[in-house]
């Protein structure tokens, strides 16, 4: 057993079964948006802000966004733990580790926070 | 034939470097091994690992030409086209990703630690039986599969998880004996098996690449018995 404490779950099922949820709901959220680009392919102004200020909506582009965020720190913490360990780059390894996690999820929180405003703002 | 071998003794050269023989095989489909031998009747420093020379041992594991495999048991044809003719150099290096010892031996302590970490043995506190543990022919049939690994490490040295991370990665050998004894009905540690593995690191770090399948020398399949596992851990965990 090895301890996480920077994990999304700091459980190793927990991570891979988010993972792979919201995969499923980002790709069928893309498709959806594929679908209305296709249907409405010339979209204006009242369209765009028809579909996007329905309350159906913007639950789904909350959970969509809270997905992008869940999904993107399994991913990318995988990735700093593969490639910034001190076998690639030596002692600094897990200051810059620390230093790149930090910026990532302070990245994803931003996005968030900015998300739900521009979702939940009434623009 | 050109032959070119990775060589490093850390107490005479500074950095590895590949050195070039020349090898008359008579046009034979000689296997790896017996070429290395000949190599060394030429060149009695180049050393390397070999023991019972029939893919049962897994000593000889070793990188031809760009994949991991038993070089007792590839014969020059299997290597790549044009390499038995002469065409194509034959290049030996040591597994990667684990430290080299010297030219194709290479140190196996992380290797063993993972194997160590799964417990590889039969649990059951029970009462012993007067003679042995009786399984039926279908559960002695779920080892298939599983209990042929020799430990080469071949698969491990060809995942880049186990590069990344081979302290907490078990990699995909330990992981295959892992599920022999997940599998295995006579074990009752289930539970604690598969909580030792819960982690981000120790199981789920594979990423189904199938690098463990495509060398492994014995044809068995660690990425199956990894999803095999994942499954137990969903539906304990679900």
């Amino acid at each position: 057993m090895v301890t996480s404490a920077t994990s999304l779950g700091r459980n190793g099922l927990y991570d891979w079964l988010m993972q792979r949820l919201t995969a499923v709901l980002l790709g069928l959220y893309t498709l959806g948006m594929l679908g209305f680009f296709l249907f409405c392919p010339d979209p204006d102004y009242q369209s765009w802000s028809g579909l996007m200020g329905a309350l159906p909506m913007q639950v789904v582009n909350t959970l969509v966004l809270l997905s992008i965020a869940a999904h993107g720190w399994v991913g990318l913490w995988t990735v700093a733990t593969d490639y910034l360990t001190t076998r690639h780059m030596g002692g600094p390894a897990t200051a810059v580790r620390l230093v790149v996690e930090v910026l990532i999820a302070l990245a994803l929180l931003v996005y968030v926070l900015w998300g739900l405003v521009m979702i939940w703002g009434g623009a | 034939m050109k032959v070119s071998i990775y060589r490093y003794n850390p107490e005479t050269d500074r950095e590895p470097y590949m050195k070039d023989y020349e090898l008359d095989t008579g046009g034979q489909d000689l296997m790896v091994l017996d070429v290395i031998t000949r190599i060394k009747e030429q060149d009695p420093t180049l050393s390397f690992r070999r023991s019972c020379r029939e893919g049962v041992c897994g000593s000889d594991g070793m990188n031809i030409n760009g994949k991991n495999t038993l070089a007792c048991v590839t014969p020059l044809s299997e290597v790549a086209p044009g390499v038995r003719e002469g065409k194509k150099p034959l290049i030996i290096r040591p597994l990667p990703g684990l430290p080299v010892v010297r030219d194709l031996v290479v140190d196996m302590t992380m290797f063993y630690d993972q194997y160590e970490k799964v417990k590889p043995w039969l649990q059951n506190d029970r009462p012993k039986p007067a003679k042995e543990r009786l399984q039926s022919p279908e559960d002695r049939a779920e080892l298939d599969g599983l209990y042929e690994c020799i430990l080469c490490a071949c698969c491990s040295s060809a995942c880049p998880s186990f590069w990344w991370n081979p302290e907490k990665f078990l990699g995909p050998a330990a992981l295959l004996q892992s599920y022999r004894f997940l599998a295995d009905s006579r074990d009752e540690a289930t539970e604690e098996r598969l909580a030792e593995m819960d982690d981000p690191f120790s199981l789920f770090r594979c990423r189904g690449i199938m690098n463990c399948v495509a060398v492994c020398p014995k044809g068995l399949n660690p990425t199956r018995a990894i999803g095999h596992i994942r499954s137990m851990l969903v539906q304990e965990g679900v």
